[in-house]
């Protein structure tokens, strides 16, 4: 009866979907497959988790000791420093779900960004403890912290390895592919929105100088 | 009218504001004579380390004929000599006091040998016993003689096949050490220095550059033809400016020969301290390569990196090296970091047109100017007296007055990364390990840092190791008495005798 209750209030569905973040982090295959095809994720918890790793980014910089990472404060964007996040994120997640759907990817668009949110906890996960331990250990000691460092990241890459595979229901050589595809298809993106950047300011200008030419003539 | 004078008297003190004020914003426009890099490689303005106490013409020397393209000096106690290439003499002065010279001797040749005359002398050395060692550099000889200008040596171009036999040697800067064995930089001999043993043999080349073993060269060596192999030689050059031999028997070695790209990207090390193998031992824990300066832009109509052409060393190891591209005097400490810089082309004092040769004499600076003819002598400031204090105190053991002389060279300047890191360790030394770190985070250094923190850690796990001892119990015990509890709750509701 009260097992029932919290299962169907909105807190109660977060927290059950949010800590089935760590049964994917665990088990990737299967945790990544139910996360999809018995709903067990929702976009809340995936948001959560995104802004989790959003603060891990922004609190390493100033918690963690200045002998493994010195800030130079004064260069410092914050809105550029999130947006080394997100705009990977967002290009990873169109330019991904773009690709796999011409080739019968089975993941949707909000499944894709789902999945990769999902993926991105161990990031989180392993830098709060990192900025701790970063102040305890001397410079010596310091090759356990990159160490670990770079292990969070090289998890949340075959973390979402994983999950892509399973989403789209993909053999293992078949995703592979897929994900360095997606990197090309990132990269194709980010040309065409530079070409239609360009083009559009170009085209503004010619009809800006237009119009500067007919008050001349006028 | 007592209205006229309220008005006139504002007026003047308002227009008096503003031109201070307009004074202050253009003073923060122009940077400083002495500046320093900080840890972010950012310039810091620095109060002036050094003073051009007096700039010295031949006329202030006492000379009858002027200088003419002088090229070399040395400083053997009180005596300075100076190289006077286009007058093929060599200039003997005595320092009387702070600001005078006077002239003891003028040397125009040697006694007794087949060449009396000098033509063309760049450099000279004098031993502790009073002998003196010229580079005859159009004799194409080093000449080596007694106090009494009698001649005792010659050093002449050396017999072995690695020099070409038809090419002219010409000597050009030279350096001894306390065994009388002469090091040499040779214009034209890019294998490394040219040294002698004391009765005059060639003995071999010192110093040269280690080809460095590439893998990908040696792919592209494999696949490439002849031709292509003959252009690709992966030959680096050491042609060495100038060297000077450090009171510990070091030499210091200069050059700006290289290509500018070389030097840049530190395949060509500007300056190198060599041992007595001829490796390079120069310490380099900077965050930045020394190299001078650190922009290379082509401000002023000077572009390019610095070129070192001369360079010193003081009894404390700050070494100083004179640049002959932009007439700037940079001073490193024995790790590798920047002290001061400062200088400039120009005419007023304490700017050069073309400097040629730098020594010092105690704490001061001599700066030898090849087309002004004029010798510099920079005394240090407060400020850099402050400095030498604190570094020389630290190097003696006394950290608490090296401690107070660099605070006090904080209260003068309080963007100096040295002050800071100088504080630390001298506190790191008196073992107050937690305001030690506090130093050396406030200007990133990591490996101070973590020397202090390692103690300070050592120190805390000391004093806390009973509670240490008790989370660490706690952590285990806890949940394992909890767990017990439970078994035993559970064998209890499940045993046989209690069901119904």
């Amino acid at each position: 009866m009260f097992e029932k209750a919290t299962t169907t209030s909105k807190i109660g569905t977060f927290w059950k979907s949010f800590k089935f973040a760590f049964y994917c982090m665990s088990h990737p295959l299967d945790g990544f497959w139910d996360l999809t095809h018995e709903k067990r994720g929702t976009y809340a918890a995936a948001n959560a988790i995104l802004i989790l790793t959003l603060v891990a980014r922004i609190m390493k910089l100033r918690f963690t000791s200045f002998v493994f990472d010195p800030v130079y404060w004064e260069d410092i964007n914050i809105f550029l420093y999130l947006a080394s996040i997100l705009l990977p994120l967002a290009l990873f997640v169109v330019g991904n779900w773009g690709l796999t759907t011409l080739f019968d990817g089975k993941g949707r668009l909000g499944q894709v960004y789902m999945a990769t949110c999902y993926a991105m906890l161990p990031y989180p996960l392993m830098q709060f403890p990192l900025m701790i331990a970063s102040n305890l250990v001397t410079i010596e000691e310091g090759q356990f912290y990159t160490l670990l460092d770079e292990l969070s990241l090289v998890f949340v890459v075959l973390l979402i390895i994983a999950a892509m595979g399973q989403i789209h229901e993909y053999s293992m050589a078949k995703n592979l592919l897929f994900t360095v595809a997606s990197l090309f298809a990132m990269l194709v993106i980010v040309f065409i929105l530079l070409l239609f950047f360009s083009m559009i300011s170009q085209g503004v200008a010619y009809f800006i100088s237009l119009g500067r030419e007919l008050l001349f003539r006028l | 009218m007592k209205r006229m004078i309220k008005i006139f008297s504002a007026f003047v003190l308002s227009s008096a504001v503003l031109a201070a004020s307009t004074m202050v914003a253009q003073a923060a426009f122009e940077s400083s004579y002495t500046y320093n890099y900080d840890y972010w490689g950012d310039v810091q303005d620095s109060p002036d380390f050094y003073n051009a106490t007096k700039v010295f013409t031949s006329v202030d020397f006492g000379l009858e004929t002027p200088f003419n393209q002088p090229n070399g000096l040395f400083v053997k106690g009180e005596k300075l000599y100076v190289c006077d290439t286009g007058n093929n003499r060599i200039v003997v002065l005595d320092r009387t006091g702070k600001e005078s010279f006077a002239v003891v001797d003028i040397i125009e040749g040697v006694k007794g040998s087949p060449i009396e005359k000098f033509n063309a002398p760049t450099d000279v050395a004098v031993n502790d016993e009073g002998d003196i060692f010229v580079a005859d550099s159009n004799n194409h000889r080093i000449v080596k003689m007694d106090k009494d200008y009698n001649f005792l040596l010659e050093f002449t171009k050396p017999n072995t096949s690695t020099i070409d036999k038809d090419a002219i040697y010409t000597p050009a800067k030279i350096a001894i050490d306390t065994a009388d064995r002469v090091y040499c930089v040779a214009s034209g001999v890019n294998k490394g220095l040219v040294k002698y043993e004391n009765d005059g043999t060639f003995s071999g080349f010192v110093g040269a550059t280690k080809t460095p073993y590439d893998f990908t060269d040696y792919i592209w060596k494999r696949i490439a033809t002849q031709e292509q192999r003959a252009q690709m030689e992966n030959f680096v050059p050491t042609e060495y400016d100038n060297l000077y031999m450090d009171y510990e028997g070091f030499i210091y070695a200069v050059t700006g020969k290289a290509e500018p790209s070389d030097i840049r990207s530190e395949k060509i090390d500007a300056v190198r301290k060599l041992n007595l193998l001829g490796s390079d031992i120069l310490v380099r824990n900077w965050e930045w390569p020394v190299y001078g300066d650190l922009y290379m832009g082509n401000g002023g109509g000077f572009e390019g990196p610095s070129y070192f052409t001369d360079v010193t060393t003081f009894e404390n190891d700050i070494y100083v090296c004179l640049d002959k591209n932009r007439a700037r005097l940079f001073g490193y400490n024995d790790q590798g970091k920047m002290v001061f810089a400062f200088g400039g082309n120009g005419n007023l004092d304490g700017y050069f047109r073309k400097p040629i040769a730098i020594e010092h004499m105690g704490h001061d600076i001599l700066v030898l100017d090849t087309l002004d003819c004029t010798v510099t002598v920079f005394s240090p400031t407060e400020f850099g007296q402050l400095v030498y204090n604190a570094i020389e105190q630290f190097d003696a053991g006394n950290y608490d007055v090296s401690e107070a002389s660099w605070r006090e060279v904080l209260a003068i300047d309080g963007n100096y990364d040295l002050a800071y890191i100088g504080v630390g360790r001298a506190l790191l030394r008196q073992e107050r390990y937690k305001e030690a770190m506090e130093y050396f985070e406030l200007k990133y250094d990591g490996e101070n840092y973590s020397k202090a923190f390692k103690q300070y850690r050592k120190e805390w796990v000391e004093d806390h190791i009973g509670i240490i001892v008790a989370v660490l119990l706690a952590i285990f015990l806890i949940p394992m008495a909890i767990g017990k509890v439970r078994a035993v709750r559970y064998e209890i509701r499940t045993a046989d005798i209690f069901k119904r």
